[in-house]
């Protein structure tokens, strides 16, 4: 055998890896920076190496801007960022696992299982709390996975095809919805909470928020990595992912649970933030290939680009009011979702 | 023997599809299985790679594939679906690469050692020049090679063909029978396939097992299975059955009566 061979199988290209990367910073900087208070960009950029190891800068910035920078820019801009990357990560996983281009969170009853859960919590002021495992994320997560699990069963029980999923996922939804709205009435005190939950929106108190966010959203970002090969058998149905030695419902079972876990860690902090688990992975998977071993790193990096940018223009558009998040990629993502129904209508029967 | 099943039962919703079925397979050997449809064809292969939920047993080299991990039973018996599933945007490398999954390890990714497998079936096979085309721009006959070609990636004793003709023209259909047929002597591969084709199955296959209502009714040489009596009991046909001269068994359709006299010649 000659070693001559070109082959290069599918694989991350690391250029684009590195624009996505380039991308992230500048949102991320660009996030830091706008706000009322100035900070400068460099004052900023020098605080930041300086809390690296190794690196002592004087930033130049005073100690009020120290402040703003460290327990109010950077903690919301982190969050945007994690909350972004699990709901593309979560999306391209979905997305994966049901063979369907145009899976989401958002779609699938998800989101909506998450915001019952999350208005109840609220609504019946179930222990507040912060951690990964206060009351707040666990209704959520539980609401989660009932949505999921439901527009599934509905799903394959009308012949599984990717119109039943979806039309599964909307009634689910709509379902859903309607309890919660039920409950939301019910309890008008926390009207005003649930209602800026569901629109979505990216407020911190200090690191909470984060903290709380990071331990879900590196389990689901870790197991989607390592499953994204997985993700290129299963698409070429159980069958013959099982003729090739692999079990298609465990390794489904697995990355449903933890893509669900991810989101509705997300959207427990966040609120419904849609279409982000849509368009950055159709994005990647336009301009870089359709395989999972792209896809997946890039949106997770993606991901957390775009909502960094979003949250941005929800903070600067109606300055000093802000836009609720879900509101901009909404904005945003519903014209892009219907540029990929016209693109995939050859595959959606 | 490397293939060896015994006994095989599969039932669905209460009825037998498939009833008590014996087969040996020798290295190299190439059992052709025919039968009207719906007769069980693509259910005995499914249930020898394991596939399904099925009475018997199934032994590749000895080896009782029941006891043995997804990824094991994969290293040992590959399919060619009827209907493969194609997804949009696949090369035709990573495509045939999907092949080396049961060595590789799904988590691992690939090593150098299944890229050389790959390249050496895709080179084997014609479809080096191809490797970075996406299969929606594939045509039939080269869809058809590359669905082999991931079944030959996977280096298997065993190798099950349901209809691999399946929707070709002519000359593709004789292409893809002699490739199957040179690669088993090359790999000394066991093969089993379903055909349609009783023409091809005479000429290609070594032995005809004859399956109707999900028994084996008939097996042995084409010479033995294929006669128009046992053609127009099972399959309802009207057929002349021809020698083609090499050995080979050629089935003939005919319509209104038929005499039965070339078949006698060709016994």
């Amino acid at each position: 055998m000659t070693s001559t061979t070109t082959l290069r199988p599918a694989h991350l290209d690391l250029r684009w890896f590195a624009v996505a990367l380039g991308l992230l910073a500048g949102a991320f900087l660009i996030g830091v920076v706008i706000g009322p208070a100035h900070l400068s960009v460099g004052g900023v950029v020098r605080s930041v190496l300086d809390r690296l190891p190794i690196l002592r800068l004087d930033s130049g910035l005073t100690g009020r801007q120290e402040a703003i920078l460290w327990e109010i820019r950077i903690p919301r801009v982190v969050l945007g960022g994690l909350v972004g990357a699990t709901l593309a990560g979560s999306g391209a996983a979905y997305q994966g696992v049901f063979r369907n281009p145009l899976a989401d969170p958002y779609l699938l009853g998800v989101a909506a299982g998450a915001g019952l859960g999350a208005t109840l919590a609220i609504g019946f002021g179930w222990g507040g709390g912060w951690g990964p495992f206060a009351p707040l994320p666990l209704a959520a997560f539980v609401g989660g996975m009932a949505g999921v699990a439901l527009t599934y069963l509905i799903g394959s029980s009308a012949g599984r095809s990717t119109l039943s999923l979806i039309l599964a996922g909307v009634a689910v939804a709509s379902f859903l919805t309607a309890i919660q709205t039920f409950v939301q009435q019910r309890r008008s005190e926390t009207l005003r909470e649930v209602y800026g939950w569901i629109l979505g929106r990216l407020s911190t108190v200090g690191w909470n928020e984060v903290l709380l966010l990071i331990p879900y959203a590196l389990v689901a970002a870790i197991v989607t990595i390592a499953g994204r090969g997985l993700l290129d058998i299963l698409a070429v149905g159980d069958e013959e992912a099982a003729s090739l030695g692999v079990a298609p419902d465990r390794v489904r079972a697995v990355l449903i649970v933890i893509a669900t876990l991810g989101t509705a860690a997300a959207v427990a902090v966040s609120g419904l933030i849609g279409f982000v688990g849509i368009i950055v992975p159709h994005t990647v998977r336009l301009v870089a290939g359709s395989s999972y071993r792209t896809i997946v790193p890039l949106s997770l990096v993606l991901g957390a680009a775009f909502l960094i940018g979003a949250d941005v223009l929800a903070r600067t558009v109606v300055s000093p009011a802000e836009l609720p998040i879900g509101v901009v990629t909404a904005f945003f993502g519903a014209p892009f979702f219907a540029l990929v129904l016209r693109t995939a209508r050859g595959t959606m029967s | 023997m490397t293939l060896e099943a015994s006994g095989l039962r599969v039932r669905y919703d209460g009825h037998t599809v498939l009833d008590g079925i014996d087969l040996a397979v020798a290295p190299g050997e190439w059992v052709g299985i025919i039968g009207p449809n719906g007769a069980g064809k693509t259910t005995l292969l499914k249930a020898l790679a394991g596939l399904l939920t099925a009475e018997g047993t199934v032994r590749v080299d000895g080896a009782d594939i029941e006891g043995l991990s997804g990824r094991r039973r994969a290293s040992l018996i590959a399919l060619v679906p009827q209907r493969p599933v194609l997804p949009a945007g696949t090369r035709v490398l990573d495509y045939v690469l999907l092949g080396r999954t049961p060595h590789a390890g799904p988590l691992v990714g690939f090593a150098r050692s299944d890229l050389d497998a790959v390249e050496r079936t895709l080179r084997r096979l014609d479809l080096l020049a191809f490797a970075e085309r996406d299969l929606a721009t594939l045509s039939g006959g080269e869809l058809r090679r590359t669905v082999l070609a991931r079944a030959l990636a996977q280096e298997t004793p065993v190798l099950l063909l349901d209809e691999p003709t399946a929707a070709l023209d002519v000359g593709r259909q004789q292409e893809v029978m002699e490739l199957i047929d040179e690669l088993r002597h090359e790999r000394d591969v066991a093969v089993v396939g379903a055909l349609h084709d009783l023409t091809l199955a005479g000429q290609f296959a070594d032995r005809l097992l004859l399956l109707a209502g999900g028994k084996v009714v008939d097996e042995g040489h084409a010479g033995v299975v294929l006669t128009p009596d046992t053609i127009r009991r099972h399959y309802g046909a009207r057929v002349r059955v021809v020698d083609d001269g090499t050995g080979g068994i050629v089935v003939i359709p005919v319509r209104g009566h038929v005499t039965d006299r070339t078949d006698a010649a060709s016994r």
